[in-house]
């Protein structure tokens, strides 16, 4: 294998391409009955996102109509039709977190990386996800990159945070 | 719980806990521990609801004395051992000791009456033993063994308990209807899909004391006569859903959970289904369709879920709160639950302090405490000495009270006389920093993204409201809104299906209620008191603070601030664009918005 540092998103989500995951999932919920939503759930996890392609073979594997599956993943929030960039970050929306000033949180992190909720960078480095209260209320303003999350934020110390994840390159544009 | 003579550090380890560093504590003194020459014990336990001073340590020392010490960080963790080993206390660290419990921060937990949060923060959540050390699972060993399903409804009833997801439908008869329901197979649900934002406690009670909730199962599930129940909880809590994991995996093993339980022939079990993030999902019948793999949309009822719920079976439906409060009524008896309270509300209430208010965290309280004793003596009032302002109670479906209703007692019918409502049990404060408008105008953000789209009350009727206040927020009301405003609210509370449209409005309805000058000053003055709406206001630098240091100047996106340098600065208020980002910037905070 290659140095893995190039593209990391391969290495924590199977290809789209590889179905052998996917008949993994099929098969932990064989003959179960109302297992939609944990079906997508899994497929999320195992690839990040639900591509069109999975979605036909998770609909033709379990026996639903793709229709029925595409109506649950845009009903419920946590399911994605486009993939992520390698990072992702949360900024959550939340009463206290509002109160606080998660606005101007998501408006410095617009004027840094040009994104808004649900998108992605070009460079497919960052995505930017809004949440309804994440339950840290007492560290409000917070934002969770990954898996680390950043509460008492304030916006101009936004810009520090990000840089810990940005790779050289874009510091020395700063 | 240092029985055998040694000292003990138990870290809180909750979500908040590890939010605020938590995790790179524990290693520290996992790794001190290990090198260190000290006769010590570590474990963690769910939040203890010091959320303000997370992370925290409670040192539990052979005496039977405890301290609680807070703002933790990796470096301090030596000086820590150091002083538990000693038996020193470090004064500057404490937030709560046993020996002196009105101390410090201690009367955040000395006026509080813990109940469902008995065992949070006192116990390993992820050890069945500890939990069945403080007596845990002999209430549900009592019920099963020695009492019968309608005693146990009885007993429920007895105590007052009603529905704490919001609603307040008492739990025992509820309970009735589906021991009644007719049907070969009936359904026990624990509804964990916390959705209302400023909400944690069943977080925490999830995080903290699995077993209890489990426990609370168990007797609902005999006492209704359902073998199979579910556990639907949020996949945002990641953690709740593996400390039950573990939870059930250890009843399994114990003979808590599968055939025969407890030695009777009685049989129940619990699955998880992970929610997917739908706020209407807190609705019985939504809960249902969703669990059920669809869509999570309600429907009219009747029927109701106790004669037709999951899979059309009869189900019960009952909160984390409540389920968890279960197991210390059968314990205790329902009449000393019903000895706390006022006349229609019983027992205790958790609440989640949260916004302006100094100590943030878990509070539980008796019911007919008032909402000043919750805020200030137990949350110890608004943060930097500034003015109360306003409570908001409920989240998206509740409303904001001002300081004149701050003597209104926590129940539930005196909470709905003010059209608030008790809800969940999140409660932000906001200061004269937070504009109602604003914060009106947020929720019904909320609740328009949340709206199932069903119904054309809620569905359209919250975008026009959301139009509206957006308009308002940005210096385009006209005179005509406030009226328009209460119209709207009026019809799509008498019109939509079920609560979430139904309670919709209550935020703008009780801003327009208490904090109409708010409205009156957006729409006629073209102000925004609070400094919160940008098209509203200027921000200005206080030439008499500003050192010049130009650190303002440097962080504006548009270039708007000037200056020489260790001169006071000035914005140009045609450039400035409001963003208010100089704000966070300024050492001397000599900037403002008006």
């Amino acid at each position: 294998m290659m140095e893995g540092d190039t593209c990391k998103c391969s290495q924590r989500f199977a290809d789209v391409d590889d179905l052998e995951p996917l008949r993994e999932i099929l098969e932990r919920y064989k003959g179960e009955k109302g297992a939609l939503i944990p079906l997508l759930q899994d497929a999320q996890e195992a690839y990040g996102y639900l591509d069109e392609k999975i979605m036909r073979a998770l609909a033709k594997g379990a026996g639903y109509q793709l229709s029925q599956l595409y109506g649950v993943a845009t009903f419920y929030t946590q399911f994605r039709l486009q993939p992520i960039g390698e990072h992702l970050i949360r900024v959550c929306h939340g009463t206290a977190c509002h109160v606080a000033g998660a606005e101007l949180i998501s408006e410095e992190i617009h004027n840094i990386l040009g994104i808004r909720d649900g998108e992605t960078t070009p460079d497919r480095k960052f995505t930017v996800e809004t949440v309804m209260c994440v339950g840290a209320c007492s560290l409000s303003p917070i934002m969770i990159v990954d898996e680390d999350t950043h509460g008492k934020l304030k916006p101009a110390n936004v810009r520090k945070v990000l840089k810990k994840y940005m790779g050289e390159s874009e510091e020395r544009e700063e | 719980m240092s029985g055998n003579g040694r000292t003990k550090l138990v870290l809180g380890y909750g979500t908040c806990g590890i939010a605020a560093g938590a995790a790179a504590v524990k290693e520290a003194l996992e790794r001190e521990l290990s090198v260190g020459d000290y006769d010590l014990e570590l474990d963690i336990a769910g939040c203890m609801g010091f959320c303000f001073r997370e992370p925290i340590v409670e040192v539990f020392y052979p005496d039977g004395k405890a301290v609680v010490y807070g703002d933790l960080t990796p470096k301090k963790v030596p000086q820590l051992l150091q002083a538990a080993a000693s038996g020193e206390i470090l004064e500057d660290w404490v937030v709560r000791r046993s020996d002196d419990p009105t101390a410090s921060e201690g009367d955040f937990l000395a006026n509080q009456h813990r109940i469902v949060l008995r065992h949070c923060g006192k116990l390993n959540p992820e050890s069945i033993d500890e939990y069945i050390a403080m007596g845990g699972y002999e209430a549900a060993r009592k019920a099963l063994t020695t009492m019968t399903p309608e005693e146990i409804i009885d007993e429920v009833s007895k105590s007052g308990l009603r529905g704490r997801g919001g609603a307040g439908f008492p739990t025992g008869t509820k309970w009735g209807f589906a021991r009644k329901a007719r049907g070969d197979q009936k359904y026990l649900v624990c509804n964990a899909d916390e959705g209302d934002p400023g909400a944690f406690m069943d977080r925490s009670v999830l995080e903290g004391d699995p077993h209890a909730v489990i426990e609370g199962m168990i007797i609902a599930g005999y006492a209704i006569g359902a073998t199979q129940g579910y556990i639907y909880c949020r996949a945002e809590y990641p953690l709740a859903l593996k400390r039950l994991d573990i939870a059930i995996a250890a009843c399994r093993e114990r003979g808590f959970l599968g055939e025969r339980i407890f030695g009777t022939d009685w049989n129940f079990d619990i699955k998880i289904k992970k929610g997917a993030g739908a706020f209407v999902c807190g609705e019985e019948t939504a809960l249902i369709a969703s669990i059920e793999g669809k869509r999570g949309m309600p429907r009219p009822r009747p029927p109701f879920p106790a004669n037709e719920g999951l899979w059309g079976k009869p189900t019960n439906i009952n909160n984390v709160e409540t389920l968890a409060a279960v197991p210390w009524i059968i314990a205790n008896g329902g009449e000393k639950y019903a000895q706390l309270g006022t006349e229609k509300s019983k027992g205790t209430k958790v609440f989640c302090l949260a916004g302006k208010v100094r100590r943030s965290g878990l509070a539980e309280v008796p019911m007919g405490y008032t909402l000043r004793q919750v805020i200030f003596d137990v949350g110890g009032g608004v943060r930097e000495g500034k003015e109360f302002k306003a409570v908001q109670l409920g989240g998206p479906s509740g409303g904001c009270l001002p300081a004149s209703l701050l003597d209104t007692p926590v129940d539930y019918e005196a909470i709905t006389a003010t059209g608030a409502i008790m809800g969940s049990g999140g409660m932000i404060v906001a200061d004269s920093s937070t504009c109602m408008v604003d914060l009106a105008r947020y929720f019904l953000s909320f609740t328009q993204a949340e709206s199932c789209g069903k119904c054309v009350p809620c569905r359209l009727g919250t975008k026009r409201m959301l139009e509206i206040l957006t308009r308002i927020c940005e210096g385009k009301g006209e005179p005509e809104d406030l009226e328009r405003l209460e119209v709207l609210a009026a019809d799509i509370k008498a019109a939509s299906l079920c609560a979430l449209g139904g309670t919709a409005p209550n935020p703008v309805l009780t801003t327009l209620k208490y904090f109409r000058n708010e409205y009156e000053d957006h729409i006629f003055k073209r102000k925004c008191t609070a400094g919160v709406c940008p098209a509203l206001i200027t921000v200005k630098i206080n030439q008499e603070v500003c050192t010049g240091c130009g650190a303002c100047a440097r962080i504006c996106p548009v270039e708007a601030i000037s200056g020489e340098k260790k001169e006071p600065h000035s914005i140009d208020p045609q450039v400035c664009i409001r963003c208010k980002l100089c704000l966070s910037r300024c050492p001397e905070e000599a900037i403002y918005a008006e």
